[in-house]
């Protein structure tokens, strides 16, 4: 055998071995009976064509690899933003154990969320039991401030009454009556992730501003949406609002819990906005939303509430932070301080630096609608061309949204917006016409890996790398560090086609 | 703005539910009042009578073809039909298959989220024949209806669906603001109708807001697929239904927490009522009947032959 306890080979390279390889070859042969290497090389290579394309888009019973994940992730996520809050889905526990995997993968941190558990007979008579144990134990075992409430799909089939069953619960004493259970409908067969986001979110803030008295003061609230960079960004914007000295909270701040230290002690919570931040936060003068698209019901329940509100989309490079710190000038009537204009002289300064190696480069982009907005706002900013612009819980409002500022572009020419589409179909756009990079998730590398384009991993999920998260990506910081990564894979691309002794290194530069 | 009030009718099938809710809020639209009726059953006929026409196209159908029902707009599945009275249908899946259920939740929510609930005095949802699971008791959740009207009459299975729907009503009462109305009495011209459905909404602690008597000018008016307040506005049978309308508005806040009973106390009073009989009542029916039967066939017996139905009638 080839893996011995002296030296143990990889699992990257342990099945590249010999006798692995007979072995699947062997299986391949005898149990899979499929069709010869050179109509299977053939098949592929029809699969990249026009004609698959058109097939491809005319697709319309399935979808294959969606860019997007189900409402109660966006919930999980918000409800993780409070302190000493506890998720709880009503539900199926494997749903619950998903939205855990998927963000401890990506944040290399601990998720924790509980369930309700239900099975079979919970599926015929209704949930309640399960609520009724569930938060008592959830309370017991946990020691939460908070328990924050969404649902799963099987939860909502039935129709489970969320409030009707907590009412329920807290009659026969699961928890104090007077302990908060905020709660969301989130059933994921609708919309998506940044929905959940927003129906947790506005749970949360009409749990606590409900028949209360609002006497307006200057404050702002700051909501940044369903965000991978979370660590990194709301830390980057706690740091711009502090520079501006502008009294502020941010309505769910998931910086501490995502980014717990390794000080031998284990954080199930972690900062977080208070309840009493969260009380507090009805008197605010304004909200602002960093991602409009995660907060549509959030925000209006903000102005019912006499607010006012602004919404961003993806705060990224010089001109979107602009928007965002002169907005909070104009609603706090503060100056701007002449050292956050250091900084963006800074950035615009890095963006002419690196100017030549950009310019012209073409891109596709796929995430969440406000990081396609941002992200593609970024590439106007420093001359590269946008060309395909994926968004699979992407609304129409919002393609039109980003067409409006591509058109005022001179580089916006190029781009065609995909709402509703899918991996799938991105793979048939880059096959057909291919970008020079393709910025997206970790799932993108099955796509870089099919079509060649480089990948540049830029938004939630990022499985594959490391600590991406805790780097900024709003603000002047962020659009450097943004601007980093589009340099370096635009020069890594560089040195490889330059690369060959004798051939292509006559512009092997050690300079670029 | 007058506040929005959102009423529900339930009630066993086929007991004249959609009939009678039509009728009535024709006549609280005469009365000026906007109105959103709901329709909640996959079988979209709640709403025939106001539109004139036959079941229109449902949100879910609509969803369907669009794909999903995100790409829905409001003004695709409302319709407005008599006196401006806006209608919409949930629809829902064939029978046996799906979960018409969810069909209800998602058009409801859709409906909200929408706005379709802006500019309006009265929402009514008109719900399938009993509330069978979750779904169908959305429109009693919390922010919902707030009085439920159970239209029924003196038969005996109305009467327990009447008991059973108070049951559901009671569940979420004792956690949110719904409340039983009253009862409508959709009148089937039994022996003592009247009395029977009083002393119902007295054993659930309620009241009959109205006894609709039983007119053919309802099947008439019906069959031109129209309320009788459009097809004879000056008839009997249209000012009995101005009546219950009136007393629907008059009724506003006057809900209560019902009393359901059980089907031991439910079948007691069924018995009172002449409605079923006790079991030694039936038994000594049997025997009579027996008897006869025995002694035709001793006859025919006698006589050498059997007659016919005598042994269907053994």
């Amino acid at each position: 055998m080839p893996q011995s306890a002296d030296a143990i080979k990889d699992y990257a390279t342990l099945f590249q071995e010999p006798e692995y390889q007979a072995m699947l070859d062997a299986k391949r042969a005898q149990m899979e009976c499929g069709h010869d290497a050179e109509t299977v090389a053939e098949t592929l290579a029809w699969t990249k064509g026009w004609e698959y394309r058109e097939k491809n888009f005319a697709r319309k019973a399935a979808v294959i690899n969606p860019a997007k994940a189900c409402q109660p992730l966006g919930a999980v996520f918000a409800a993780a933003g409070f302190a000493d809050t506890l998720s709880f889905v009503h539900g199926s526990q494997g749903c619950t154990a998903y939205y855990r995997s998927h963000l401890a993968r990506h944040f290399k941190e601990p998720a924790a969320a509980v369930s309700s558990s239900m099975t079979e007979d919970a599926a015929v008579f209704g949930g309640l039991s399960n609520m009724v144990d569930g938060l008592a134990n959830a309370y017991a075992l946990y020691h939460p401030k908070m328990i924050a409430v969404s649902t799963t799909c099987m939860a909502e089939v039935i129709g489970d009454d969320l409030q009707a069953f907590i009412a329920g619960a807290k009659e026969k004493g699961s928890v104090p009556a007077d302990f908060d259970v905020p709660f969301a409908h989130t059933p994921a067969f609708h919309g998506s992730h940044t929905t959940g986001y927003d129906n947790m979110m506005q749970g949360i803030l009409s749990h606590f501003w409900k028949d209360r008295d609002r006497q307006p003061n200057g404050s702002l609230n700051i909501i940044p949406g369903f965000d991978g960079h979370c660590v990194g960004n709301i830390r980057e914007v706690c740091r711009l609002l502090d520079l501006m000295g502008v009294d502020y909270t941010v309505l769910g701040d998931a910086s501490d819990v995502y980014d717990t230290p390794s000080d031998g002690q284990y954080r199930m919570y972690a900062g977080g906005t208070s309840i009493e931040a969260t009380k507090a936060a009805l008197h605010a003068k304004a909200t602002i939303s960093m991602q409009g698209a995660c907060t549509t019901k959030t925000l209006a329940l903000c102005r019912e509430h006499g607010q006012e509100t602004a919404e961003l989309a993806y705060p990224l490079g010089v001109e979107a932070t602009d928007d965002f710190l002169l907005k909070v000038s104009a609603l706090t009537g503060t100056p701007i301080p002449s050292a956050l204009t250091l900084e963006r002289g800074r950035l615009v300064d890095a963006m002419t630096d690196s100017q030549a190696h950009l310019h012209r480069k073409t891109y596709a982009v796929v995430g969440d609608p406000d990081f396609v907005t941002g992200m593609t706002r970024f590439l106007l900013e420093i001359g590269a061309e946008p060309v395909h612009l994926l968004a699979t819980n992407g609304s129409k409002a919002w393609a039109a949204a980003l067409q409006s500022l591509l058109d005022a572009s001179p580089f916006g020419s190029k781009a065609t917006i995909w709402p509703g589409k899918d991996l799938w179909h991105l793979r048939s756009l880059l096959c057909t016409e291919p970008t020079d990079f393709l910025i997206g998730n970790s799932y993108g590398k099955f796509l870089e890996r099919d079509t060649g384009v480089p990948l540049i991993r830029l938004t939630f999920p990022i499985f594959d790398r490391h600590h991406h998260h805790r780097f900024p990506t709003w603000g002047y910081q962020g659009g450097l560090s943004v601007l980093v990564k589009l340099l370096d894979k635009a020069f890594d691309v560089l040195d490889a086609a330059t690369g060959d002794l004798g051939s292509t290194d006559l512009a092997f530069d050690l300079t670029r | 703005m007058p506040r929005l009030r959102q009423i529900a009718f339930y009630g066993k099938g086929g007991i004249g539910k959609s009939t009678t809710s039509q009728n009535a809020l024709a006549a609280l639209a005469e009365l000026d009042q906007r109105i959103l009726i709901v329709g909640c059953d996959p079988k979209a006929d709640s709403t025939r009578l106001i539109l004139n026409a036959k079941a229109q196209q449902t949100v879910l159908h609509l969803a369907a073809e669009a794909g999903s029902v995100e790409d829905l707009e409001l003004e695709d599945v409302l319709r407005a039909g008599f006196k401006g009275i806006k209608c919409v249908e949930s629809g829902g899946p064939e029978p046996g298959v799906g979960c018409a259920g969810r069909g209800v939740i998602t058009a409801i929510n859709f409906l909200q989220e929408n706005g379709a609930y802006e500019d309006i005095d009265y929402v009514s949802y008109d719900v399938l024949g009993d509330v069978v699971c979750g779904g169908f008791a959305m429109p009693i959740r919390e922010n919902k209806a707030e009085e439920i009207y159970i239209v029924m009459s003196g038969e005996m299975m109305a009467l327990y669906a009447c008991n059973n729907i108070s049951r559901g009503i009671l569940k979420y009462a004792t956690t949110g603001t719904v409340r039983l109305g009253g009862l409508i009495c959709n009148s089937r011209m039994t022996d003592q109708e009247w009395e029977l459905a009083d002393a119902m909404a007295k054993k659930l602690s309620t009241k009959l807001i109205y006894f609709v008597p039983r007119d053919n000018i309802v099947q008439h008016a019906e069959l031109r697929r129209q309320t009788v307040l459009q097809y004879a506005p000056d008839s009997q049978q249209a000012q009995e239904y101005r009546n219950l309308a009136k007393a629907i508005h008059d009724n506003a806040g006057q809900g209560v927490i019902p009393t359901p009973v059980s089907m031991d106390e439910l079948e007691d009073m069924l018995m009172e009522f002449g409605i079923i009989k006790s079991d030694e009542e039936r038994l000594k029916e049997l025997e009579a009947k027996e008897a006869a039967s025995r002694a035709v066939a001793d006859a025919a017996a006698t006589a050498g032959r059997v007659p016919a139905g005598a042994l269907a009638a053994a």
